[in-house]
């Protein structure tokens, strides 16, 4: 009788610089996803604290954490995650709108990202009509359509090919490059991870296992 | 995120499910309409039934007497005031002050005696009354045939359709077997009456004395009208069937009842009036001419009192129609929470998205207040069209029941503009209210949880 507390993630304590591009790696229900969800301020721990940008996380409120959503995170999902009665335009312009960005401008922005993923040739269409890569990258200009600080991905190419996971995970790493966007990318796949990341941190049962740098890819910088 | 934002992305996800929500205004909109039938039947009847009062001049209306005859209107004015021998006399000078009180539109004598009349060589008894020649302008007449007097002081007389078959010697009846009015008038209009009467002549007297003679006359009338309603209904069982220009009846100083104690009192040889009526611009002018004639001594009435209880009858009644009106409006509320609720559940994991992409709590609560707002502002202009509509329908359908029955139309109907407004605004609040459950719970909900959810 009674319920077992399970702590989803338990005791970590990393530290990601302004920039880097880190993979999370784990078996499925090892914490990797939750630890995200902290990031993104979408969860507040029970204890302990989640520094962002300055700001401890888990002492915001409700709508400081909304407010921190809005402007300083990015997130794309495994499903995508789209809102199927609207269009690909209004889809990317939603965040826009919870930001009040001036109407005129939010047309503007929107195709703007739209165009940075390759789909401004779509802008009219219904999510159920792409296929799961345009979908992904429609996700991907909806996340940095306010020009976020972090980019926080999970696992975003869980649902596609091969082919159109590399084309995606192209795009996320473009963004790190040019943009300087710090990337936590949640995987359990280590090939994804070795290819792209810098650094990999491997979760099990909510606790850190390993963290080190990726001696197969270049930090930025240490070309 | 801004209110038209709110209001856009509200209209969109109305359209997404648009039968269920259409269903949803369609039920806001019946509650509304019969909120709407219900207030308004309410206030029509009402203003029917005032309409009937104020028309009849009941309402504009002061009866002015003297209290010498000791005859009053209530104990208050028996204790209060001058004793009897004290107060003045209504006479022409009391007359003239009378009708110079601010508000008083005429004052004149009510005449009025039984006499004999008669048709056709055929003598017949009734009560012949004055008629104000400013009452044309009321709908005491409505549905009369014929016309009403040429002058202030034609030879001319109207006659109540009672009257009217007492001279064509039909029966009285009532009900449907009752002769209509035109039937009545057709052989009557234009014809010649003759009429009896007294005339009053001051014979002589001086100082100490006064005395007046009685010589008996005759007067040629034209009928021109004979009226379906009673005008003189007030009047109970003094009410005249007979009616002459005001006018015509002072000049020719036709004999009162109470002439005759006068002779035993004899002040003077002027006339004394035994009943004054004051015409009053307004019913809101009754009240104080009412206390103005009171200071000058005399005994008032007015119907004004007695539709006090009336006006009461008609809050109550509108209360109750409310009451039964907005029932069925909660019933559309809980509709609005239904249709809600279930689109929470429907839209769960497209909260938890737009929670994860930066909307507040905020947000998604304005957002389900604005779908609720709208779906209560679209019901309730529907409403208050289909109250409308049920109103004229109702109404169409009670004048054809009306002029079967031989009645004239009436509008027993009407949708005031406040009312219009009136409900908008219930209809949108009732509908806020509603959306106040759902929306917080829409605002609460875990994005975390909702994302999971499939």
């Amino acid at each position: 009788m009674g319920s077992a507390v399970i702590r989803a993630v338990d005791g970590v304590t990393i530290r990601i610089d302004s920039g880097e591009f880190v993979a999370l790696l784990g078996a499925s229900g090892s914490g990797k996803s939750s630890l995200l969800n902290l990031i993104a301020g979408l969860d507040s721990p029970s204890s302990g604290q989640v520094i962002s940008g300055g700001k401890d996380l888990a002492r915001l409120s409700r709508a400081e954490l909304a407010q921190y959503r809005r402007h300083a995170v990015g997130m794309v999902f495994q499903s995508f995650n789209l809102i199927p009665s609207m269009t690909v335009i209004e889809n990317v312009e939603l965040p826009l709108r919870f930001a009040e960005v001036e109407r005129s401008k939010r047309n503007q922005l929107a195709t703007n990202a739209l165009t940075r993923v390759g789909l401004s040739g779509r802008l009219t269409h219904r999510p159920i009509e792409l296929s799961g890569g345009e979908q992904q990258r429609v996700a991907l200009a909806r996340a940095l359509v306010n020009q976020p600080s972090i980019l926080l991905a999970d696992e975003p190419t869980g649902n596609l090919d091969s082919h159109t996971g590399t084309a995606v995970m192209e795009l996320i790493r473009e963004l790190n490059v040019s943009s300087g966007m710090t990337v936590v990318l949640v995987t359990h796949e280590q090939v994804i991870a070795e290819k792209y990341a810098a650094r990999m941190i491997s979760l099990a049962d909510g606790k850190v296992i390993s963290d080190h740098r990726n001696p197969k890819t270049l930090v930025r910088g240490e070309a | 995120m801004k209110l038209y934002d709110s209001v856009e992305l509200a209209a969109h996800n109305l359209r997404e499910s648009v039968l269920r929500n259409s269903l949803t205004t369609i039920g806001i909109a019946v509650g509304v309409a019969s909120l709407v039938a219900m207030l308004s039947l309410g206030i029509g009847l009402q203003r029917m039934a005032s309409r009937r009062l104020k028309t009849s001049g009941l309402f504009d209306t002061v009866v002015v007497t003297s209290r010498r005859d000791l005859r009053s209107f209530n104990r208050d004015q028996e204790i209060n005031g001058p004793a009897p021998a004290e107060s003045p006399e209504l006479d022409e000078s009391a007359r003239s002050k009378i009708r110079n009180i601010p508000g008083v539109v005429e004052a004149y004598p009510d005449l009025r005696f039984i006499t004999e009349l008669s048709y056709a060589d055929k003598p017949h008894l009734t009560m012949v009354a004055g008629l104000a020649y400013s009452s044309k302008e009321g709908d005491s007449f409505e549905g009369m045939q014929g016309r009403f007097f040429s002058s202030d002081d034609a030879r001319e007389a109207i006659i109540q359709k009672s009257f009217a078959a007492e001279l064509l010697g039909k029966p009285p009846a009532h009900g449907p077997d009752e002769t209509p009015v035109s039937v009545l008038a057709q052989p009557l209009l234009g014809k010649q009456i003759v009429m009896r009467y007294n005339e009053r002549t001051n014979s002589g007297g001086g100082q100490e004395s006064a005395a007046f003679s009685v010589i008996s006359r005759q007067l040629p009338l034209t009928i021109v009208g004979v009226t379906d309603l009673d005008p003189d209904s007030m009047r109970g069982a003094a009410r005249a069937h007979l009616f002459l220009p005001e006018k015509l009846l002072e000049n020719i100083h036709a004999m009162q009842a109470y002439d005759f104690r006068d002779t035993t009192r004899a002040t003077s040889t002027e006339p004394v009036y035994g009943t004054l009526i004051a015409r009053v611009s307004g019913a809101g002018k009754v009240d104080p001419v009412e206390q103005a004639v009171k200071k000058l001594g005399f005994n008032t009435f007015s119907i004004l009192d007695a539709t006090k209880s009336l006006r009461r009858f008609f809050a109550i009644l509108d209360l109750f129609l409310g009451i039964f009106g907005s029932l069925a409006l909660t019933v559309a509320s809980i509709g609005i929470i239904n249709t809600l609720v279930m689109a929470i559940l429907e839209r769960r994991r497209e909260i938890g998205i737009m929670k994860a992409i930066g909307a507040s709590d905020e947000d998604v609560r304005g957002l389900f207040f604005a779908e609720a707002g709208a779906m209560g502002l679209l019901g309730g202009i529907l409403g208050v069209v289909l109250g409308w509509l049920i109103g004229r329908a109702i109404d169409f359908g009670t004048n054809i029941y009306l002029s079967r029955q031989g009645f004239s139309p009436e509008h027993i109907w009407t949708v005031p503009w406040s009312l219009v407004l009136f409900a908008l605004v219930f209809a949108s609040l009732v509908s806020l209210l509603s959306g106040l459950y759902p929306a917080s719970r829409a605002a609460k909900l875990d994005p975390v949880q909702a994302l999971r959810y499939e």
